[in-house]
């Protein structure tokens, strides 16, 4: 971009990252449609699950994988919600005309999904120790936190990016599905393998987690730098 | 290729020229090789029999659709990266989808097919296998996105940020897919090519079927772009009808 005598022109980016992620969380912190409507929405989700798994062995062992299936729904409805927001007054258009980077309107927008999810997710881990029973062991608690963590970052980075594409468009709700989750099978295949680690529900031991961080680091970095750059063309108008 | 200019004349262009139908009619002789020894021709496999002959389309439809991504890919980032951001990559990108979408349905489709008859199941949760699905409904969402709206310039960029996406994410998936494999279960079934010895006239039509197939790769997409020069100056043409129209009602008397 042209260098530009704005007022977003004098903030460094990581600056309006912040402080679009901030403005993110205000909004959601006074409409609270996140705690109001998605995190319901994800507990029943798990419920579901369990009638539809109706035995208790297999709830049990699985409960790692229908963790992430719950999230990776949630985040569907939580990318909609966070673009919401933006599309209507044309939101998203005023932050472009004001001077603000694409990179820093991904970056503050995903911070601010991550946030969200990471409490989502944490309700969601909550739901189904208490629902289908999988215990939780002292070792393993360094991997599952970890875990959480890249693939939080990872989520909400591929949430952001294909959220914006189809923010404002007729037809997004049906097509940001088909976006998104060919996109995140390596996270819900990378992180169900390291929680069932972590929870020991298939047997397996706290170390054959580990490798699963490596992929999740990996596509955590390949989704930032890669969205940072295809953010611009695909938001701009 | 030939680059028709963005100012064709909708209503005299066609899609063919001499080029191409001398190229159809190449690809379209080339296919009735690949029936004929594909079908009569090439013998029974001693192991797998009659089922043998699917290979002959489900190879080549493979070999088509990866090409055809490939291509994508390529006029893709031609787009995006060149500074003059010609909208005849664009359309090269877009039409190479659709064919490729085309022929990785019928590459999953063969392919499951002769799994049942081969191996006793339509799916297994081969790495390979995986992927190819993965990249088929990664197109069939490029393809989606395409259909956004929008200016073609906007739809242009959209669609080449998608399509390198989808680079990043293949490769993402194949990765992630084969570790979940090796770490999770061992591979139970045989690979489908092996160190699998080849009858000369087996290995002759699987080549006619790589040829043909290529042929008709090309055709198809020469005519696809054609099609998408034709589809975006009528798009253009009935909104500048529509503007005229609009302006022609508001300068009667009483319009606003």
């Amino acid at each position: 971009m042209a260098p530009d005598h704005s007022v977003a022109g004098a903030i460094p980016p990581w600056r309006l990252a912040w402080l679009i992620a901030l403005k993110d969380l205000r909004i959601e912190a006074r409409s609270r449609v996140v705690v109001y409507q998605v995190l319901p929405f994800a507990v029943i989700v798990m419920v579901m699950f369990g009638f539809a798994l109706d035995d208790d062995g297999i709830a049990q062992r699985v409960a790692p994988g229908l963790i992430w299936l719950a999230t990776l729904f949630s985040l569907l409805v939580v990318v909609q919600r966070s673009f919401a927001v933006e599309a209507a007054d044309g939101a998203l258009d005023a932050l472009r005309v004001a001077g603000v980077d694409a990179v820093s309107i991904f970056l503050g927008k995903a911070l601010a999904m991550a946030a969200q999810l990471v409490v989502l997710e944490l309700v969601l881990f909550v739901t189904a120790v208490v629902l289908y029973g999988p215990r939780v062991r002292p070792g393993g608690l360094a991997l599952l936190v970890v875990t959480w963590v890249l693939a939080t970052i990872g989520l909400a980075l591929v949430g952001t990016l294909y959220g914006g594409l189809t923010a404002g468009f007729t037809g997004r709700e049906t097509l940001l599905p088909l976006l998104v989750l060919p996109v995140v099978a390596p996270v819900l295949i990378g992180a169900t393998r390291a929680v069932e680690s972590a929870l020991g529900t298939t047997g397996a031991a706290v170390s054959e987690g580990w490798p699963w961080i490596g992929l999740l680091t990996v596509f955590a970095g390949a989704f930032g730098v890669g969205g940072s750059l295809a953010f611009g063309p695909l938001i701009d108008e | 290729m030939s680059i028709p200019p963005d100012d064709t004349d909708i209503t005299t262009a066609g899609t063919s020229s001499a080029a191409t139908r001398l190229l159809g009619t190449l690809a379209v002789v080339g296919v009735a090789w690949l029936v004929a020894f594909g079908l009569l021709f090439s013998p029974a496999d001693r192991d797998q029999r009659e089922s043998v002959r699917i290979m002959y389309v489900h190879v080549p439809s493979a070999w088509l659709a990866y090409l055809a991504f490939i291509v994508t890919a390529g006029a893709s980032a031609l787009y995006l990266f060149r500074a003059a951001h010609s909208l005849v990559w664009d359309r090269l990108a877009g039409a190479s989808a659709e064919v490729g979408v085309v022929f990785m349905g019928i590459t999953l489709l063969t392919g499951m097919l002769w799994g049942r008859l081969s191996w006793g199941v339509f799916w297994t949760w081969d790495a390979r296998l995986t992927t190819t699905a993965f990249l088929f409904v990664t197109y069939v969402g490029y393809l989606a996105v395409r259909r956004l709206g929008g200016t073609h310039q906007q739809r242009a960029r959209r669609s080449a940020a998608v399509a390198l996406l989808g680079v990043l994410e293949i490769p993402l998936v194949h990765f992630s897919v084969r570790l979940w494999r090796n770490l999770h279960q061992e591979s139970t079934v045989a690979r489908p090519d092996g160190d699998v010895k080849m009858d000369g006239l087996m290995l002759f039509s699987l080549v006619v079927g790589l040829v043909a197939f290529t042929l008709l790769y090309v055709w198809l997409v020469i005519h696809r772009q054609r099609a998408l020069v034709l589809e975006d100056a009528a798009e253009d043409h009935g909104l500048e009808q529509a503007l005229s129209d609009r302006r022609a009602e508001a300068a009667l008397p009483g319009g606003r």
